[in-house]
């Protein structure tokens, strides 16, 4: 069945990737090949540019419309169109045509109900919303209206007709859609979760809009196990602990980790603050030379994380080298000196951390498990067509982008394992991951991004010609 | 530190073939009250290292799990998945630490967290 679904007109490139993620959780492929790719119909309503937030999507039923946009952070809501139009005349008429059998049981006189006029692009006047309810009276309601808690609310939409379409090309046609709504994001999520209110911070906590973002691609739910090899101070394992998510996390960083700011502000602190469920286990450890024993593999249904790029912090790994003065290798700490010992670590460069992060999931993800993680990208003319890492086990399902400034851009990559691991195919894995650094990440290795990214001579801005080529749509970054 | 940690960790010193199971040093175990979660139990049992887990649970001072591999069929009674939880998710480690079967290398464990981390000779 075709639905109209209105996104919030943020975020673009994540809107679709998060409703299908979600498809998939609650079942819309269920019965297809899973060799398949798994991707729903989309329809765009007549000239509307791609990125406008209306969109048909077909779907198999309504509990599974439902439970997509209830769990959805992106969609203002999903609706079941009982008529469009591009005048109230061409409305009126549709609506009536509609069959009475999909309009006649939400109409009951024991029923309540509210319409709730909305408009992309320009404002209605209260006035003019109460006239355009009043203009409804057409359709034979029966029940009694509540605004606060209705049963069924009815949505009348118009999209405008004028140059200026809140940024996005203008559209030919006016459209005016009324549907029943089926379900809607919980956006109140955000408030709560926001990272103001978060008693323990570090510098690069995930805001929480993203971290349910991700947590909704790695399809995190109860039952679940979800691990982050990049823990900081949680943020991104709170989003998938609210979903009801097990939860794990390890940081090369003891301070994060264990001591945090005090008894009451550290990572347990952030579970406990809401109510979650705490962290099956937080560790330290380098996830270039992870601690898990032989032979475990298989056992996390998801992996989130946002790797150190070297831009806000760098990575770091085991073995660095202090050497003491008079002191010419190899390196050794004294037995008497054992305890208590702080090894020095070593700058690890983005290449070789995604790299590890790979290899880790492709060994450490169940069949079908999710690896969702962001990846930076210089958005000069060079990089254009931007080779993502690739992996044998994993097929990449989405990559969506939000623009942290004019010079680089993360993406969140959802790639989900679809091959087992063996030693053959991690041996592939190293020769591909090679071949890709040689050709695609030599801005990659240690300090290249931070230096692309906050350079004041970066090539793109001097040249003018450059300019012109620069593929991004200027309001996008008004929104995302 | 919860003994579902303890089970997949190992000691990964180089040079060590044979570094799991940690033998666990308790200074200060407590028991802290988990959601019980049927779900996650059924789907963690099937990647548990039986015989380390019923050890490490001897250890902290509950001996009520098999020692041997039990049969999956037992999912299905509350009675082991209750034990089971206990032992897997209830059962802390706070203060002790982690030794490595082959070189005698304390992990350290301090307000719970196991610090994994290699010292410059030992990667």
């Amino acid at each position: 069945m075709w639905y109209l679904c209105v996104f919030y007109h943020r975020l673009l490139d994540y809107r679709k990737p998060e409703f299908e993620s979600l498809a998939d959780l609650f079942g819309a492929f269920q019965d297809e090949d899973p060799t398949t790719s798994h991707a729903l119909e989309w329809k765009l309503p007549h000239h509307h540019h791609p990125d406008s937030p209306f969109h048909f999507v077909n779907l198999p039923n309504e509990d599974i419309a439902r439970n997509i946009a209830n769990r959805s952070i992106l969609v203002k809501g999903l609706y079941e169109i009982w008529g469009q139009g591009s005048s109230y005349e061409e409305l009126k008429e549709a609506i009536n045509s509609y069959p009475d059998d999909r309009k006649l049981p939400y109409l009951t006189s024991d029923s309540t109900f509210r319409i709730i006029v909305d408009s992309f692009g320009k404002a209605i006047s209260f006035k003019d919303q109460t006239a355009r309810i009043h203009g409804m009276s057409y359709i034979p309601f029966q029940g009694r209206v509540e605004l606060r808690n209705p049963e069924h609310k009815f949505w009348l939409i118009e999209t405008d007709d004028y140059e200026a379409n809140n940024g996005l090309p203008p559209v030919v046609d006016k459209t005016i859609f009324f549907g029943r709504e089926v379900g809607a994001a919980d956006r109140k999520l955000l408030p709560t979760y926001q990272l103001k209110s978060r008693t323990y911070l570090g510098p690069t906590a995930m805001d929480a809009e993203v971290a349910f973002l991700m947590a909704n691609q790695a399809q995190a739910m109860p039952g679940k196990l979800v691990y982050d090899p990049f823990v900081g101070t949680g943020s991104i394992l709170v989003a998938a602990a609210h979903f009801g998510a097990m939860t794990m996390g390890a940081d090369i960083d003891i301070r994060v980790v264990r001591d945090g700011r005090g008894p009451d502000c550290n990572v347990w602190s952030n579970f406990k603050q809401y109510g979650l469920q705490m962290p099956v286990s937080l560790l330290r450890a380098d996830n270039n030379l992870p601690p898990w024993r032989p032979g475990l593999k298989e056992v996390f249904d998801a992996i989130i994380c946002d790797p150190p790029y070297g831009v806000r912090a760098g990575g770091r790994k085991s073995g660095g080298r202090k050497l003491l003065k008079g002191v010419v290798g190899p390196y050794t700490v004294p037995d008497d000196k054992r305890t208590g010992h702080i090894p020095s670590t070593a700058a690890y460069c983005l290449a070789e951390c995604v790299h590890d992060l790979l290899d880790l999931a492709a060994k450490m993800l169940v069949m079908g498990g999710r690896l969702v993680y962001f990846y930076p990208v210089l958005r000069d003319s060079d990089s254009l067509d931007v080779e993502f890492p690739k992996h044998p086990c994993f097929k990449l399902v989405a990559s969506c982008e939000q623009m942290l400034s004019y010079r680089y851009s993360r993406i969140l990559l959802t790639m989900v394992k679809i091959a087992p691991y063996t030693d053959e195919i991690a041996e592939a894995a190293r020769v591909q991951h090679l071949e890709f650094k040689e050709n695609h990440m030599k801005w990659m290795e240690e300090g290249n991004l931070h230096a692309a990214v906050f350079s004041p001579d970066f090539p793109a801005v001097d040249d003018r010609d450059n300019k012109c080529k620069d593929p991004k749509k200027k309001y996008r970054g008004k929104y995302v | 530190m919860r003994l579902l940690t303890h089970n997949m960790l190992s000691s990964n010193i180089k040079g060590v073939i044979n570094g799991f199971p940690l033998r666990i040093e308790a200074e200060r175990v407590v028991v802290k009250q988990v959601d019980f979660n049927p779900d996650f139990l059924k789907n963690m049992f099937s990647k548990i290292d039986w015989k380390a887990l019923a050890d490490a649970s001897k250890i902290m001072g509950y001996a009520e799990l098999p020692d041997e591999v039990p049969d999956p069929s037992v999912l299905d009674s509350d009675e082991f998945l209750r034990k089971f939880h206990h032992a897997l998710l209830e059962l802390h480690l706070e203060e002790g630490a982690l030794v490595c079967p082959e070189t005698g290398r304390r992990f350290p464990v301090n307000k719970g967290i196991p610090n994994m981390l290699l010292h410059e000779d030992e990667v």
